[in-house]
């Protein structure tokens, strides 16, 4: 077992603040304690995005061209790695029984666990894109671009990612299977990610273009994945 | 209908069809190859290697309709949570992985000598190569909870996410303007096909569908043994157990 976790699914506060800010609240302190490995995600991302030149070589030109595609493959699979404890922790201890019979929707509480752990893991992701840029060597308007297209694109991989999350929520063997459910179906955002992140950096296509579809796609994320999410965290009781 | 949603009545239905299916689809497949190899003629242009179509379009076809059984067996999973919707679900993903498999296989074969290439990452093809990542994905799903029913819920949610990518296969070839050819079988105006090639194709289309239902019964049948099986031998241990027989037996 690892740190005693604030468990709780009803608020602790004496003013009875609304359950899903507390959830929220409840979610950062967890993430930020010893053992919730919040900061790991931007870790991990600074390591794979360093790692590619040592791979392809440091070819700058070559490095500026593939930038945006590195960074968004890197925030990709960091979002990726820290989901698979989204809802594991909850099913360890039973909270995610309390959340499922509470009077709180679930595909609410699966909305507010997964914006905080956006806020956690891909905000950090977002912020420390451009610098990793200039290590890369991408021109402004790419760096721009990429931290643009990341801001858009992430919500819709973290809620997708969500439902891999409730799916394999209990598993022992969960995170790898977490990412073979969930890797294809983020082809879309990847592909319009890194479209509207080459595109700020010049190209023929209109940076708008891409990016208008890559917001689109996390709009229907958000509508759509905390419904997919909620169903498959009860389907785990018989 | 409702009567062979009982298991029991589905084996015996089964019993009595999958010899006429799998007689009927033996005999499609003979036609089916027999009017591909000596009948349907050369293409001017490409040649003798046309013939790989009447093996490449109907797996296409079928790598779709596998993914639609499966997704109709979902929904009856968790509408109804009937055990043979469950059955069905899960017969239908390795049948599915293999008929997308093929389908990516020929369609590789066959790009070789057109395009000069044996892959091209255009929209048709990568997203066929996502249908068949996520068959795995769902293979890898029901191996990896125990509990069947369980298994089952999981792997039709999964599925019913999944069916955004088969109108996005469906489309590809009109949304984007791509190397693959768009489909010039079902289209308005009627097919751009010439006849003495779209039928040799329509009775390999029938012969491939005739051969999945047909193993798709077969299929289904034995993940209902399989279940029984699974039951008994639980059962079994129980009993045992209960008569105090204190050697642990590890899960087989």
């Amino acid at each position: 077992m690892g740190s005693p976790r604030p468990s709780s699914a009803q608020p602790s506060s004496p003013q009875r603040s609304s359950p899903l800010l507390a959830l929220f609240r409840r979610e950062i302190r967890i993430a930020r304690s010893i053992g919730g490995g919040g900061g790991m995600g931007v870790v991990f991302f600074l390591i794979l995005v360093s790692l590619t030149p040592f791979a392809i070589g440091p070819d700058m030109n070559l490095l500026a061209r593939i930038g945006p595609a590195i960074l968004w493959i890197a925030a990709l699979l960091a979002t990726l790695l820290g989901l698979d404890r989204l809802f594991q922790g909850d099913a360890d201890d039973g909270s995610l029984d309390l959340f499922t019979m509470s009077a709180t929707p679930l595909e609410l509480v699966v909305l507010v666990k997964c914006a905080a752990h956006w806020g956690l893991t891909a905000l950090p992701l977002i912020v420390a894109a451009p610098v990793l840029g200039l290590t890369l060597g991408l021109e402004p308007s790419a760096l721009a671009g990429v931290s643009a297209s990341l801001l858009a694109g992430t919500p819709a991989l973290t809620l997708l990612g969500a439902i891999g999350a409730a799916l394999t929520a209990g598993l022992r063997r969960g995170g790898l299977l977490m990412a073979v459910l969930i890797l294809p179906l983020t082809v879309p955002v990847l592909i319009f990610g890194v479209a509207a992140a080459a595109a700020a950096s010049g190209g023929t296509v209109p940076f708008h273009t891409p990016f208008l579809i890559l917001c689109a796609l996390s709009l229907i994320s958000i509508a759509g994945a905390p419904f997919a999410a909620a169903a498959a965290l009860r389907a785990r009781e018989a | 209908m409702l009567k062979y949603a009982n298991p029991t009545n589905f084996l015996a239905l089964a019993a009595r069809l999958i010899p006429w299916l799998a007689g009927a689809s033996a005999l499609a497949l003979v036609a089916g190859l027999y009017l591909t190899f000596f009948v349907a003629p050369d293409d001017y242009q490409q040649g003798s290697s046309v013939k790989i179509m009447y093996i490449h379009v109907p797996s296409a076809w079928l790598s779709m309709l596998c993914y639609m059984v499966m997704a109709s067996a979902a929904l009856g999973t968790l509408v109804w949570r009937h055990p043979l919707a469950d059955a069905a679900q899960k017969a239908a993903a390795p049948l599915g992985a293999a008929f997308t498999l093929l389908c990516l296989v020929t369609g590789s074969l066959w790009g070789k000598p057109m395009w000069g290439t044996w892959w091209v990452w255009d929209a048709r093809l990568t997203s066929v190569l996502v249908l068949f990542l996520i068959y795995l994905g769902l293979i890898g799903l029901w191996r990896t909870i125990e509990e069947p029913a369980q298994a089952a819920r999981a792997a039709a949610i999964l599925t019913l996410v999944g069916v955004v990518n088969i109108p996005i296969i469906k489309f590809s070839v009109d949304w984007w303007n791509t190397l693959h050819q768009p489909s010039s079988v079902f289209k308005l105006g009627g097919p751009a096909i010439a006849g003495s090639m779209l039928w040799p194709l329509l009775v390999m289309a029938v012969a491939f569908t005739l051969l999945f239902f047909c193993l798709h019964l077969m299929a289904v049948r034995n993940e209902i043994l399989r279940r029984r099986l699974r039951r008994l031998s639980i059962l079994a241990a129980s009993a045992q157990e209960s008569e105090g027989d204190p050697e642990l037996e590890p899960a087989q």
